[in-house]
């Protein structure tokens, strides 16, 4: 049970502070920018909101935001099963836990420009490990600057490669937080696999899932260095990813009314989707 | 070996496969790169290693990343770690909702930031230095720090609080001595969190910096364009930062699982 207590405040001012100056102001300035025209020389002009209108209605922001959703779809449709599986698959106990652990968890520490840039060497067509093997072994023609279709599961197979981990290490720690009685009581009362995992493991993984799954979705909808720096949103416009667009039309063609709108749209998307997830996912709590 | 750990052995080589590829790549000469496909270095070379450990503008890289690094890291928890026993231990007005805040900084995406983060940074005089780079990364550092010490401490009984304080410790006291060896474990893990994401963030360090605060990331982008098409000693960068990660991960993968769950299992 916790106390009531205002002086708590105290405690939280600190954080409060820092993340109010590196929140509040520039949210500020993005504000303002959404509702001004500027032709240079720090002059603006009071726009309203035709800036959140035009992006609204322009096909090329509708288009983004619809391989957004692709990409966020497949990379959770494919990680979240497939990070379920490796952790089930995985020991419990023994010397290979840290091992798996820590060499599992190593692509996340890399430099997301590096990732990119290690799946732009892993995938050149004629001096790449992959792309020497798709294509010279296997006779495959494949080459992401051309095809749209290569460009696609080069970037989800390296988010694949990214960040499935996380899934595999959350799944994990539920996993070995079951009390070993548990299965032998499963045992006893002739439990199949299939109900070992769809009444005691994935109970067990529900708040852990439900933090992968929200994490995932986040950083995913986020996503901008890695696949700016293999495909750098092409070829054409087919892996222009919401951040990419942005990043091109604000620091591009420097119209920052539109990038300033287009950002705040995009923000008020990635917050409300988040909040149905995380509703829709511990609902069954309140309950 | 049973057969199921053949899922996690052929996961493992899935991951490694393009680590090997870089590292491989970083000890060839830029002609056996460009003149074919190996599976091995030819003619093994350290040349790519040695333009980096020679060049200031290659290793300062390096160094400056470590630097705003290690101060994020620092900020981050001090100032997480009161918050975080505020949320845990105590009700106050609005506690919910500027939980709930926090972690909406953790949403946005860093490219929306970027401009007006340049212009704040400007405007303050931290533009391309170590601090600029360390509070900036504070926006999504600070709310993950406070999210994972929340976990972990509500794992620790109340009781260790009313206990202290019978037996006449001070608050700070109490905090110092006796809270902070119960999370420890804690900390660690949220230290690691800070130093993963603040490492790994490119776009933000970028745009805060231009020549005395430039981390080792952008050195290689810059690299990649204007020195032509050196892949040896790009992958040679590359390789390089992969080490550091290696190291801090090496030291808390006893609390990996838990830490990766926030604490919260």
């Amino acid at each position: 049970m916790k106390t009531e207590n205002q002086k708590a405040w105290f405690f939280v001012l600190p954080v409060l502070l820092l993340v109010a100056f590196n929140a509040l102001i520039p949210m500020m300035t993005v504000v303002n920018y959404s509702v001004q025209e500027t032709f240079g020389d720090n002059v603006f002009f009071w726009q309203g909101l035709d800036w959140f209108e035009q992006i609204l209605r322009s096909d090329r922001f509708h288009a983004a935001l619809g391989r957004q959703f692709l990409f966020t779809f497949l990379i959770l449709v494919i990680e979240v099963p497939l990070g379920i599986a490796i952790a089930l698959s995985m020991p419990r106990k023994g010397i290979w836990v840290p091992v798996c652990l820590v060499l599992m968890a190593l692509p996340m520490l890399i430099p997301w420009n590096v990732v990119g840039a290690m799946w732009n060497i892993f995938t050149l067509p004629d001096i790449g490990l992959l792309g020497y093997f798709l294509n010279h072994t296997l006779g495959l023609n494949y080459d992401m600057t051309q095809d749209p279709i290569a460009a696609w599961v080069t970037i989800v197979t390296m988010d694949v490669w990214h960040w499935t981990s996380l899934v595999v290490l959350l799944s994990y720690a539920g996993l070995v937080s079951i009390p070993d009685a548990y299965y032998q009581a499963a045992k006893i009362d002739g439990a199949s696999n299939w109900s070992v995992f769809r009444y005691i493991q994935l109970p067990k993984m529900k708040t852990v899932l439900t933090i992968a799954i929200l994490l995932r979705f986040m950083d995913s909808f986020n996503i901008y260095t890695e696949p700016f720096v293999l495909t750098g949103g092409g070829p054409g416009n087919s892996t222009t990813l919401l951040s990419i667009d942005l990043v091109k039309i604000a620091l591009g063609q420097f119209d920052l009314g539109p990038a300033a709108a287009m950002s705040l749209i995009y923000f008020a998307i990635t917050l409300l989707v988040s909040w149905l997830f995380y509703t829709l996912m511990t609902k069954d709590d309140l309950n | 070996m049973q057969k199921r750990s053949i899922v996690p052995i052929v996961y493992i080589l899935f991951l490694m496969l393009p680590i090997y590829w870089l590292v491989a790549m970083s000890f060839k000469t830029t002609n056996e790169i460009l003149s074919g496909f190996s599976l091995f270095p030819q003619t093994f070379t350290l040349e790519n290693y040695r333009v980096i450990f020679t060049d200031p503008t290659w290793y300062w890289g390096y160094i400056n990343s470590i630097l705003y690094v290690s101060i994020n890291t620092v900020i981050s928890v001090a100032v997480a770690l009161p918050a975080a026993y505020a949320f845990s231990r105590y009700r106050f007005l609005g506690d919910k909702q500027l939980f709930f805040w926090l972690l909406t900084n953790r949403m946005a995406p860093a490219a929306v930031f970027a401009l007006p983060f340049f212009q704040l940074y400007s405007a303050v005089g931290l533009f391309d230095t170590h601090l600029a780079v360390a509070l900036a990364h504070c926006l999504f550092n600070i709310p993950l720090a406070v999210w994972i010490l929340e976990g972990f401490m509500g794992g620790v009984p109340k009781e260790l609080d009313e206990t202290a304080y019978v037996d006449g410790y001070s608050f700070p006291r109490f905090f110092v001595s006796i809270f902070l060896p119960a999370i420890k474990a804690g900390v660690g893990v949220a230290a690691f969190f800070c130093f993963m994401f603040s490492w790994v963030e490119l776009l933000l360090a970028k745009t805060l910096t231009a020549v005395a605060a430039k981390p080792i990331a952008a050195t290689m982008t810059k690299t990649a364009s204007s020195a032509g098409y050196e892949l040896g000693l790009l992958a040679a960068a590359g390789t390089l930062t992969i080490i550091p990660g290696a190291i801090v991960i090496y030291f808390v993968r006893n609390y990996i699982a838990k830490g990766f769950a926030m604490g919260r299992v």
